[in-house]
């Protein structure tokens, strides 16, 4: 399974690092997302420093989006769905390398939109150990819960409207326990955000559980 | 999967044109003599919960007042607590549902899950509007953001989803899948949801809800009970109308394939005819 999910996630990562999808249009993006931000709340930095952390996941969310849509438009189009179907790799494996490519993803995005918002936003990185541990216990619960909805809605004509409408109401409570661990981060006061990153932990095991079992039915479909 | 329309009895399939039983929906409409009886009774039932809330039950006012005091809007509660309850049982049926779609992989559970959704949507607008008023009166404010208003938003989007994920789908065995699973993971996210928004405001400010005084007895505790048995009721008239609505549309759904396909083949063999006929 494992081995299986290593392939998938290697196939989907050179895809990205020929293409630059990613790195040349979603980032990008993101950084434009706060810059948005900025502009729609004052640049009066008070107001700005008071929401960074519920604006970083926003940005986040948004650019997780596209990042998902991505991964699975790629494959639509060739058809690679069947052809994964038809090379006999374990579901679950493809599963997990998908969730593990989007989640790499979402990562290097973090990093970005994390010095995006020290830079633009001034933020104070308070106690770093709990904002890394918190960024990829959210990454893992977004890129599950996302690849899940991904293939849900992988192939529909509406796919790029849906997605959204899906996902986003799914995963609110990564936004909000995120949001409140980064705040207790910023603010230096890590014993607030423990718990936050709990949840967000029970999150992402959830939805792995979940994807490991949903996607065998998911595939087998025509 | 294959659906397997033989197991919908409901739907009244393999009835006779023309002929109705108890439980047996003519072929061309929804309704059933059992069907008619439990609607007529939703009805009765509403106008005699009507009366208990309005008129028979009396006033959060006087000597016996709750420590709130919510005078008349404590009728709107013989409607908010049972709707709300039904919404839930709605979605708890649709989960279940999805569950058996996956195991058992046929029609009428699909159908089932399809049917309590929407009626499931139906039941928390109402919960959403109700709340509502009520909170207009009991706090000042249309909205709070207080957990149980919050979850009950979102359960309501899920499930929006969830239905817009079943009309972007036409080929009806991915739609059974790809909609059971997405049932019973809007269904499992309810309790996170419900948990994270919990911890959310509780850390905020103290909750906003006074809650409605529990020990209620005599007429207001029946009349509550009357409220729940009056909108499952009418959750089980609409349901049986919703599955018999979505069963005859997937039948016409088959038949205009079939019907296509019998012009197409008629068109060709008259082509084939009148080339015959010109070679001669």
């Amino acid at each position: 399974m494992f081995r299986d999910a290593a392939l998938v996630a290697g196939k989907d990562l050179r895809l990205e690092w020929r293409s630059r999808v990613t790195t040349n249009q979603v980032m990008p993006f993101a950084v434009l997302v706060l810059v948005l931000f900025a502009f729609a709340l004052d640049p009066d930095r008070r107001i700005l420093v008071e929401a960074t952390p519920g604006l970083f996941w926003l940005a986040v969310l948004f650019s997780a989006l596209l990042a998902i849509q991505r991964a699975f438009v790629v494959e639509s189009i060739d058809g690679v769905r069947d052809g994964l179907r038809l090379s006999g790799l374990d579901p679950a494996g493809i599963f997990l390398g998908k969730a593990a490519g989007i989640a790499v993803h979402l990562l290097a995005l973090e990093l970005v939109l994390g010095a995006g918002v020290a830079v633009f936003y001034g933020a104070h990185l308070g106690s770093p150990v709990l904002l890394v541990l918190t960024c990829l216990a959210a990454t893992t619960g977004l890129a599950s819960a996302g690849s899940l909805y991904g293939v849900l809605a992988a192939g529909l004509r509406v796919r790029e409207t849906i997605l959204p409408l899906l996902l986003l109401p799914v995963v609110a409570p990564v936004l909000i326990g995120a949001t409140q661990a980064f705040e207790a981060g910023f603010r230096g006061t890590p014993a607030d955000g423990w718990r936050w990153f709990g949840l967000l932990a029970v999150f992402a095991l959830m939805y792995t559980i979940i994807g490991l079992f949903a996607f065998d039915p998911l595939l087998e479909e025509a | 999967m294959t659906p397997d329309p033989t197991r919908s009895s409901l739907a009244g399939r393999g009835a006779p044109a023309g002929t109705s039983g108890f439980w047996r929906a003519d072929p061309s409409g929804t309704g059933s003599r059992g069907s008619r009886v439990i609607g007529t009774l939703a009805l009765v039932g509403l106008a005699v919960l009507a009366l208990f809330a309005l008129v028979l039950s009396p006033s959060d006012a006087g000597p016996n007042a709750s420590v709130n005091e919510f005078g008349e809007m404590v009728r709107i509660l013989y409607v908010h607590v049972p709707v709300a309850i039904i919404c839930f049982l709605a979605f708890a049926v649709t989960a279940f549902a999805s569950a058996m779609v996956l195991w058992r992989k046929t029609e009428f559970w699909d159908l089932l899950a399809a049917a309590s959704a929407e009626v499931g949507v139906v039941f928390t607008v109402l919960t959403l509007i109700t709340g509502s008023l009520w909170g207009h009166v009991a706090w000042g404010t249309w909205w709070e953001w207080d957990a149980r208003l919050t979850s009950t938003a979102l359960l309501l989007v899920l499930f929006v989803g969830y239905l817009a994920l079943r009309r972007a789908i036409t080929d009806p065995q991915v739609r059974a899948r790809r909609a059971a699973i997405a049932g019973l993971i809007a269904f499992a996210d309810v309790p996170i949801v419900h948990f994270s928004v919990d911890w959310w405001r509780s850390l905020h400010q103290p909750a906003t809800i006074t809650r409605f005084d529990p020990t209620i007895d005599g007429i207001e505790l029946f009349t509550l009970m009357l409220g729940m048995v009056v909108f499952l009721t009418t959750y089980v008239w609409l349901m049986i109308h919703r599955f018999r609505l979505q069963y005859v549309q997937a039948r016409l759904d088959d038949r205009g394939l079939d019907v296509a396909l019998e012009e197409r083949r008629a068109e060709a063999s008259a082509a084939l005819a009148t080339t015959a006929g010109i070679r001669q």
